[in-house]
């Protein structure tokens, strides 16, 4: 019953609560929505958004914040398809994500150099090294669209599971894009859940002074978190680029706002220690769930802004109310 | 002679401007209890950190075990059995007690995988070896400040400790749990391990110690067995002066005057219930009690910060608005809260401008413009007044001693009009030179016809200062002695009869 | 100081590397026109910053308001009234932005101070709104056509000075003023130190705060005026580098980003730098050798370089006082 009664008054229950009560919502005012095609499509648009916010996740509870993701996920996935075409790559999509998660680690090394080594705030070095990372992707690299991928990564957004052929001829199913964002989930978990290392991570968000005594080096640990975040975008963004079908260096910058909300929203504290991989997916659902159900409505995009603006202020303003970080510091004798 | 198993030999260590330690050697023998002493500023944090490996000294070396350790990180110290509870107790607050139990152990293991059974089954060794029980799943940020001291002895147990420093460890705790830990220390030196105790509480330290080295100016200034020290020849070394003891405020019995504070049937839920209490101009008043007692919100009700469920507060026939600081400031009522580095203190600002944050009058003109000339005065006359030791009033109050620090908080409120100040624990973490400055400051105060409340756990200020004090248990007032007749030990006997 | 320093220093080199085309009163005088709207927002972000946070959304609230400004004034032009009418539609136009400053700063005060919201993320979040109800209002489209006499406050001059220059002057006497020499200013710093211990001196926090995020709000008002009518046109998302830029200028004016300390002559001098700067490496671009490589990316990467720069600086010399 104890068991039953903390389950209940956990934070990733309410969200799923909430979630399950819109999908609901917009299931009777528009059947549509149940329809498999559109789950499988909601499965699909929440795999890029997934995936980095299981990295926003990582550095929220190490007690930092990072805006330079996407920044990262850029350059990333646009050098890698530039590099692999010009080497008229032809073999599997596997080498496309190893290398620009590998380059995704670089730059995100980067950040946790300054962020380590110089003990700086974290919200300005990324503000920082996301213009270092997109100006000189688009000074030095190039800023035309690439249009034909190699045919690896083209197939990859072709893969699915579960195929089956509708009446109308379309084949639907669950993509490979999804799949990958699960394999990340899963292995973020047991990284937090199960390893010392993610242990570490929540010991670095709760209290940094102890973690230091406690003996953890915290400089490796800071490049492995940003390093990891580096690789988690590196990927983001190469799936982006397999499932648009094509590389283009403007995209994804200006979409971090939406990954955080739905890592805040999955109940990660900005003030670092708190969260949970669950609560992420399921914020990364609900947001992915009210971005269809607008198009489903037939509500124009840019009210997009406006909606995305309105859940951050709204659900941290319910973390807050929960967790109330009161102005008086009144302690008890 | 007991082996030795800690030996520092001519450590020296310099930070910047400032000779932290100066050739100090210490000795401590396999499970032997060790205190060091010392005022702020005399070097026991450094000589902490040396011995924990957390500072490398300049000059000097350190025998563990009767191996030169060389080049000495935290992960040595604790792999050699040393182990610091420093006094935040260094504990994660948002991990479970199972997670902190374990952690530190896992850690020094190399453990990569942290599963949560194995994180269960090293948590429950540890508070089986302590002999205490705890509800392992809660979150350390939800159980009481005593029982956060216990996880964090766990915890040092639990990595063999053979040597535990323990920094100001009852600043937080009730006298039972006090008594507690003393036996938990008796029961460690019999399994052999060392205990380093420092603390500022002289009685306790020549309680419990077998041997006290005491610090004065990085210097070492003493060393030897503890009966061969007395109170007094401790603050001789401790202070190289002798320590006056202020003469107790004057009883004010006879006087029945109006009373400056006029309090009523407060009650607060949670926290105290129908508390009525009188208080005298130019009397000092005591609360004493153990922890959860409620003083503590009894004090922060009476200045505003938190409000009454029913009750009055009354000042000069007035009733005080219940949950407004500023109509209490308006009335004269100042608190000095406990933890003055987090409530009392804007560190990396300057003398001057910590002094002048709530003085309306004497630092601002018409229309709310500063009038630095004023500021500068006001922040001179406060430093000579209360004997503040610092070059220039614009250096950050974090370049301070603790004792310093304490009485720029004082003279923050001083320098506004206040008719009644609450001091919450008012020489904690203060050591004894400046702690005697501030009680003869508060005595003259007192003289002065300033209404007094004294929140404080250390005996001996309670009985030194106060002419009356009351008791409260539970949110309740219990009991009242007048301290005259009444001596120290019926307080501390009437305290340990709670619970 | 060393700011002034390094104001000169770039001064300098930027002349040398732009040699009869830097040191011209044309090209000083256009930028006296360029910096002042990057000027107001670093006041605004140093201001949120010495209470302890920061205000992400000053550059959206600025369009905002701005937009609906234009949006007074383009009715204003439509009409084309003659002068008393004229002056009606200015002074409303005027009104509505600042309304709508107050309205803006006022749910960042009541999301930061009631609901005790990070204002990292309160700000984050805020600037999205803001962002997303201009996109509503102008459906991605710039709105633009205004009165000529409107284009006075970005482009005209009042005793031979520009007048944004001349607005930016003010503002930043105002804050300065207001920060060193005034109680309010003390508390800010005081509750930018340490809010616990602002609490228990009296000080009333939430009070505090809110005012901030007031004030910050109005300077984007002013801000936003400035641009759309020296740009005379308003779009939702103009000027998005603005952010990292007021961010950069704030810091490299010696702002603490841990809160307590701040100078609007830091600002003033910090902004002169980048308009230096930034006016140097677009002049370089007609330069033969360095020229090709020179555009708005390469500027955008200058800038977080320089940022990080900055604040590595400052923390090297930081470590250097404390031995």
């Amino acid at each position: 019953m104890d068991r039953l009664s903390r389950i209940l008054h956990r934070h990733e229950f309410s969200l799923a609560a909430v979630l399950v009560l819109l999908a609901s919502i917009i299931a009777l005012i528009n059947p549509a929505f149940l329809s498999p095609s559109n789950l499988f499509d909601l499965c699909k648009s929440s795999a890029v958004l997934g995936i980095f916010a299981l990295g926003v996740l990582i550095v929220l509870l190490s007690g930092g914040i990072d805006i330079s993701f996407t920044a990262v996920a850029a350059l990333s996935m646009y050098v890698t398809s530039k590099v692999l075409l010009a080497a008229d790559y032809s073999g599997s999509v596997i080498v496309a994500f190893v290398v620009a998660g590998c380059l995704g680690l670089l730059l995100g090394l980067f950040n946790a150099f300054f962020i380590s080594c110089y003990r700086l705030p974290t919200l300005i070095v990324t503000l920082g090294s996301a213009s270092v990372f997109r100006g000189f992707l688009l000074a030095f690299i190039g800023t035309k669209i690439v249009t034909s991928l190699p045919a690896g990564m083209v197939d990859f957004s072709k893969r699915s599971l579960f195929a089956t052929t509708l009446p109308g001829g379309e084949t639907i199913g669950l993509s490979a894009s999804f799949l990958l964002f699960v394999a990340a989930a899963v292995a973020v978990w047991v990284l937090l859940r199960y390893t010392m290392l993610g242990k570490a991570i929540y010991a670095l968000g709760g209290n940094p002074e102890a973690a230091e005594r406690a003996g953890f080096n915290i400089v490796r640990l800071q490049f492995f978190i940003y390093g990891l975040v580096g690789f988690l975008s590196g990927m983001a963004g190469m799936t982006h680029a397999c499932m648009m079908r094509n590389a283009n260096p403007f995209d994804l910058v200006g979409t971090e706002l939406v990954v955080i909300a739905a890592a805040v929203l999955g109940g990660a504290s900005i003030t670092g220690g708190r969260g949970t991989v669950i609560g992420t997916v399921l914020g990364v659902f609900l947001l992915v769930t009210i971005n269809n159900s607008l198009i489903l409505l037939g509500i124009p995009s840019y009210w997009q802004k406006v909606l995305v603006g309105l859940v951050i202020v709204i659900s941290t303003g319910i973390t807050a109310r929960r967790n109330p970080r009161a102005l008086h510091g009144v302690a008890a004798s | 002679m007991r082996d030795a198993f800690l030996d520092v030999r001519h450590v020296s260590k310099r930070f910047g401007g400032v000779q932290a330690l100066r050739d100090v050697s210490l000795t401590i023998g396999r499970g032997e209890i060790h205190c060091l002493a010392g005022e702020n500023g005399s070097g026991k944090s450094t000589l902490i950190k040396v011995i924990a490996g957390v500072c490398r000294p300049d000059e000097g070396e350190i025998i563990v075990n009767g191996r030169n350790v060389g080049h000495f990180r935290p992960i040595d110290a604790v792999r050699e059995g040393i182990q610091v509870i420093y006094q935040d107790l260094s504990l994660f607050p948002n991990l479970t007690v199972a997670g902190n139990l374990a952690i530190n152990t896992l850690m020094e293991r190399g453990c990569r995988w942290a599963t949560p059974q194995r994180i269960r089954r090293v948590a429950s060794e540890a508070i089986a070896r302590l002999g205490f029980e705890i509800d392992l799943r809660k979150e350390v940020a939800g159980i009481s400040v005593a029982e956060r001291q216990l996880v964090a002895i766990a915890r040092a147990l639990l990595q063999d400790a053979r040597l535990i420093i323990m920094d100001e460890p009852t600043t937080a705790l009730t006298h039972r749990e006090i008594d507690s830990l003393f036996r938990i220390i008796k029961n460690l030196q019999a399994r052999g391990v060392s205990i380093l105790f420092v603390s500022h509480k002289l009685t306790e330290v020549l309680e419990i110690s077998e041997k006290i080295t005491v610090l004065r100016n990085g210097d070492k200034a003493a060393d030897g067995d503890a009966p061969s020290f007395s109170y007094g020849t401790l603050v001789r070394h401790m202070t190289g002066r002798e320590m006056r003891r202020t003469e107790p405020a004057p009883s004010r019995e006879g006087e029945c005057g109006a009373p400056l504070l006029h309090v009523r049937n407060l009650c607060r839920r949670d926290a105290f219930h129908d508390v009525s209490f009188d208080l005298q101009p130019g009397e000092v008043l005591g609360i004493a009690g153990l922890l959860g007692s409620g003083r503590t919100e009894l004090a922060t009700s009476l200045f505003g910060l938190t409000t009454v469920d029913a009750g009055t507060i009354e000042i000069g026939g007035e009733t005080v608005q219940s949950g407004s600081v500023q109509d209490a400031m308006a009335r004269g009522i100042a608190y000095i809260p406990e933890d003055r580095l987090t409530e009392g203190l804007f560190l990396e600002q300057s003398i001057e401008r910590n002094i002048s944050a709530v003085a309306p009058e004497s630092s601002v003109r018409w229309g709310g413009w500063l009038n630095f000339a004023r500021m500068r005065e006001t922040a001179r006359k406060w430093m000579s007044a209360l004997s503040i030791a610092a070059p220039s009033a614009a250096l950050p109050v974090q370049s301070l001693s603790g004792g310093n620090q304490q009485k720029v908080v004082l003279a923050k409120w001083l320098a506004g009009k206040a008719g009644i100040l609450i001091l919450n624990g008012p020489t904690v973490g203060v050591d004894v030179g400046a702690k005697a400055e501030i009680h003869g400051k508060l005595v003259e105060l007192a003289r002065k016809g300033m209404g007094i409340i004294v929140i404080s756990d250390d005996l001996p200020e309670l009985a030194n200062l106060c002419g009356r004090v009351l008791i409260m248990h539970r949110g309740r007032i219990t009991d009242e002695l007048v301290m005259t007749e009444a001596s120290e030990s019926l307080l501390a006997a009437r305290l340990s009869e709670l619970e | 100081m060393r700011l002034l320093i390094i104001t000169v220093a770039v001064l300098i080199i930027m002349s040398l590397l732009n040699p009869g085309r830097f040191l011209t009163y044309r090209n000083f005088a256009s930028m006296c026109y360029q910096f002042p709207e990057l000027g107001i927002f670093a006041l605004a972000v140093m201001l949120s910053l010495v209470t302890g946070g920061i205000d992400l959304s000053v550059v959206s609230a600025g369009n905002l308001t701005g937009l609906l400004a234009a949006l007074i004034l383009t009715r204003a032009a439509a009409a084309d009234p003659s002068g008393p009418m004229l002056a009606i539609y200015f002074a409303a136009a005027i009104v509505a932005a600042f309304a709508a400053g107050i309205l803006c700063g006022w749910i960042n005060g009541v999301l930061i101070s009631r609901f005790a919201i990070t204002p990292i993320l309160a700000t984050l979040g805020t600037m999205q709104l803001f962002m997303g109800i201009a996109l509503v209002i102008t459906r991605g489209h710039a709105v633009a056509g205004y009165p000529k006499a409107a284009q006075f406050i970005g482009n005209g001059t009042l005793a031979g000075l520009p007048v944004p220059l001349l607005i930016f002057l003010l503002l930043a006497c105002l804050v300065q003023v207001m920060l060193s020499r005034t109680r309010l200013g003390l508390h800010l710093c005081l509750v930018g130190t340490n809010p616990v211990a602002a609490c228990f001196s009296g000080l009333d926090v939430r009070r505090l705060l809110s005012r901030t995020y007031l004030l910050t709000a109005l300077l984007s008002a002013v801000a936003g005026l400035v641009i759309i009518s020296r740009t005379n046109s308003a779009k939702a998302d103009y000027g998005s580098s603005y952010l990292l830029q007021a961010v950069l200028v704030a810091i490299l004016g010696g702002v603490n980003p841990r809160g307590g300390f701040g100078s609007a002559w830091g600002v003033l001098l910090a902004v002169l730098s980048l308009q230096f700067l930034s006016s140097g490496l677009n002049m370089l671009q007609l330069n033969e050798t360095i020229g090709p490589y020179i555009n708005n990316f390469t500027k955008e990467l200058t800038w977080g370089a320089l940022l990080l720069l900055m604040m590595v600086v400052n923390y090297c010399c930081g470590r250097r006082r404390a031995r």
